[in-house]
């Protein structure tokens, strides 16, 4: 081989890659052996090259062998994800920038005025505890009947919901932007019409009437003796609505279980009886029940009986 | 009504983290899956090339009878899994009369399908086929040397985008220090015509030469085949600029503190902070770290040893 017709190689140490792209087989190889062959001959002097670059590399030894630094590879390769986003600055940071207000970092402990002791900020025995204090002293602004302690507690919880709804709207933001810190997740607890905001249902009247009642009734009593309500209405009668007729008939007056199954009859017997009767249906209802019946006897799918063996009452004729 | 989900354990915490779009990626890994129907070719070359990327890979065994990656909507189930196994190179082989031994080799971008490529698998042969000395046997996780032999690779457009894939697949992570006792295993790739590349892979033997850089011998191991080209698909040119685009390189850390005398050799200066008081930890006051304790405890370990001993000796 002559080493003026050495090939070129491109030859990518990062990536520990070579290719030669000026091999042309000489002729179609005879058989399947020689093309292995050849290949892996090729393949050896790519390696060769690669090689002889790597270990003229400064290396460190260490315990495991000679280290070497790799440079950054040279092929370039599509990315697997895209690349981070830059975060939108959030409403405060926003504010904080317009009004060139800077961070400043807080000190873990404070100094305690009321203790004259250095405190921790927050945790255990912390400075200006909420619960501490003993006595709120009466403004000229505090109304009579009012808790000024549960008044604190109140405003504490709305400035923290206030707090949660503002993380809430930044972290929307972000999550618009593409943006969203990767361990915090959106979820959608409940799916509007797209396009549309999720109004809450209204439930209806009769709803509500029919839940009140179901309420008043779940009582040892079935509901019987409870007080009811100002402005409840009696509940509207459950179960099965039966009318009886009187057996006997009202003094003169008409025999009303007598006139019930005269006009039934009247009806059967009339001239125009086959027009009540509705015979397209009753055929079909007819037909129906045969048929179950029939297809009750499936042979195929019940076991089949061992004639063989005898049973007590067996001439017995079947239904 | 939207919530705010954050994970409530630390590992949670890391997994999503190391999931999350970085500057400097991860080594890709690789899903292995199989279709329909597959040939006896074609499953053990899916569970060879399972275990030649042992540590960056999954193997799925079910067969999926809904993936279909060149059809518009067969690619769903696809992206499901590589969101859920956060794999970013899928190989998918599947057996059919039309195309029978078939492999498909296809890249993911932000979990959605970047560009394909469909291969026939001719004149497989199995690493169970080679018979070689097993102390050369490439140990697994090794980074591989990557050869490339023929013009096919430069002027065929379906061959470029095959080298490519098979750089992504086979490359691993991305290092900065080697070892170089670690070295040893290498894919040959050769263009036998526009259509067809033989792949395998070889086993490295180091032999002594004259210089530090040693002889190389190649030995074939590992599974080698006839790659047919079939369909592919490229990327579309603006995924394409967005995929490739990377950001500035970072530049070099300048080390700081740090001075060359030539009398006195290398100098390092020394910055003591200004000492807040604010900001001391506080002592740790925890039951069983009080001086108190621990003292008390070894002076009663002392006494009973003693009383033990006289204890013996009275006896």
């Amino acid at each position: 081989m002559d080493m003026e017709t050495d090939q070129i190689y491109q030859v990518d140490v990062g990536n520990l890659l070579a290719f030669n792209s000026n091999h042309r087989f000489p002729a179609a190889p005879s058989s399947r052996e020689e093309l292995v062959k050849e290949c892996v001959t090729e393949g050896t002097k790519l390696v060769q090259a690669i090689a002889d670059t790597l270990f003229n590399f400064p290396s460190t030894e260490t315990s495991d062998g000679p280290l070497v630094q790799l440079p950054p590879p040279t092929t370039k390769l599509p990315r697997e994800k895209h690349l981070p986003r830059p975060k939108p600055p959030t409403k405060w940071e926003e504010f904080a920038l317009k009004k060139g207000i800077q961070k400043r970092k807080k000190d873990k402990i404070v100094y305690d005025e009321t203790t004259d002791k250095f405190k921790r900020r927050h945790g255990y025995d912390r400075v200006n505890d909420d619960n501490d204090i003993p006595i709120i002293e009466a403004k000229a602004s505090d109304e009579p009947g009012e808790d000024p302690f549960a008044k604190r507690l109140d405003d504490k919880k709305k400035r923290v919901g206030k707090q949660e709804k503002n993380r809430l709207q930044n972290l929307k933001t972000a999550a618009k932007a593409g943006a969203l810190p990767s361990h915090v997740q959106l979820a959608a607890t409940a799916l509007p019409i797209s396009g549309t905001k999720a109004q809450p249902q209204k439930i209806g009247k009769e709803a509500l009437g029919d839940v009140a009642g179901l309420a008043a009734t779940s009582t040892a009593s079935g509901g019987k003796f409870d007080k009811k309500l100002p402005g409840e209405k009696p509940p509207k009668k459950q179960g099965k609505h039966h009318k009886y007729l009187p057996v006997v008939p009202r003094h003169g007056g008409v025999d009303e279980e007598k006139e019930q199954t005269n006009k039934v009859l009247g009806k059967l017997l009339s001239k125009h009886s086959h027009e009540i009767l509705n015979v397209g249906k009753a055929i079909n209802m007819y037909n129906d029940k045969k048929e179950k019946k029939k297809s009750g006897r499936s042979d195929k799918l019940k076991a089949k009986k061992d004639i063989t063996k005898k049973k007590p009452y067996a001439n017995k004729a079947d239904k | 009504m939207m919530e705010i989900r954050t994970p409530k354990t630390h590992k949670a915490k890391r997994v999503l983290e190391k999931r999350a779009p970085k500057l400097v990626e991860n080594g890709k890994k690789t899903l292995i899956l199989h279709g329909t129907k597959t040939s006896a070719t074609v499953s053990s070359v899916l569970m060879e090339l399972y275990r030649l990327k042992k540590g960056g890979a999954i193997k799925y065994s079910r067969r999926n009878e809904n993936i279909r990656p060149f059809e518009s909507g067969g690619e769903t189930s696809l992206e499901f899994f590589s969101l859920k196994t956060d794999c970013s190179i899928f190989v998918y082989g599947s057996h059919t009369k039309k195309r029978p031994d078939n492999l498909v080799l296809g890249r993911m971008y932000d979990h959605h399908v970047y560009d394909l490529i469909e291969v026939g698998i001719e004149n497989f042969k199995s690493l169970l086929s080679f018979s070689y000395d097993k102390k050369i046997a490439p140990h697994e996780g090794s980074k591989p040397f990557i050869c490339f032999t023929g013009e096919g690779f430069d002027n065929v457009p379906e061959l470029k985008q095959l080298k490519e894939v098979l750089t992504d697949l086979f490359r691993g992570e991305v290092v900065e220090n080697l070892n170089l006792t670690g070295l040893d295993r290498a894919y040959i790739c050769t263009a036998i015509s526009p259509t067809k590349v033989f792949l395998t892979h070889c086993a490295i033997k180091l032999k002594k030469s004259g210089t530090i850089v040693p002889r190389i011998e190649l030995v074939e191991v590992g599974p080698s085949m006839d790659l047919v080209i079939r369909r592919n698909r490229l990327p579309n040119e603006g995924l394409r600029k967005e995929a490739m685009r990377s950001s500035k390189d970072k530049p070099k850390k300048k080390v700081k503190n740090v001075d060359q005398n030539d009398v006195l050799g290398k100098l390092g200066r020394v910055y003591i902070p200004e000492q807040e008081v604010g900001k001391i930890p506080l002592a740790d006051k925890s039951k069983g770290v009080k001086r108190e304790r621990r003292e008390g405890k070894l002076k009663k370990n002392k006494e009973e040893g003693s009383a033990s001993k006289k204890l013996k000796e009275s006896e």
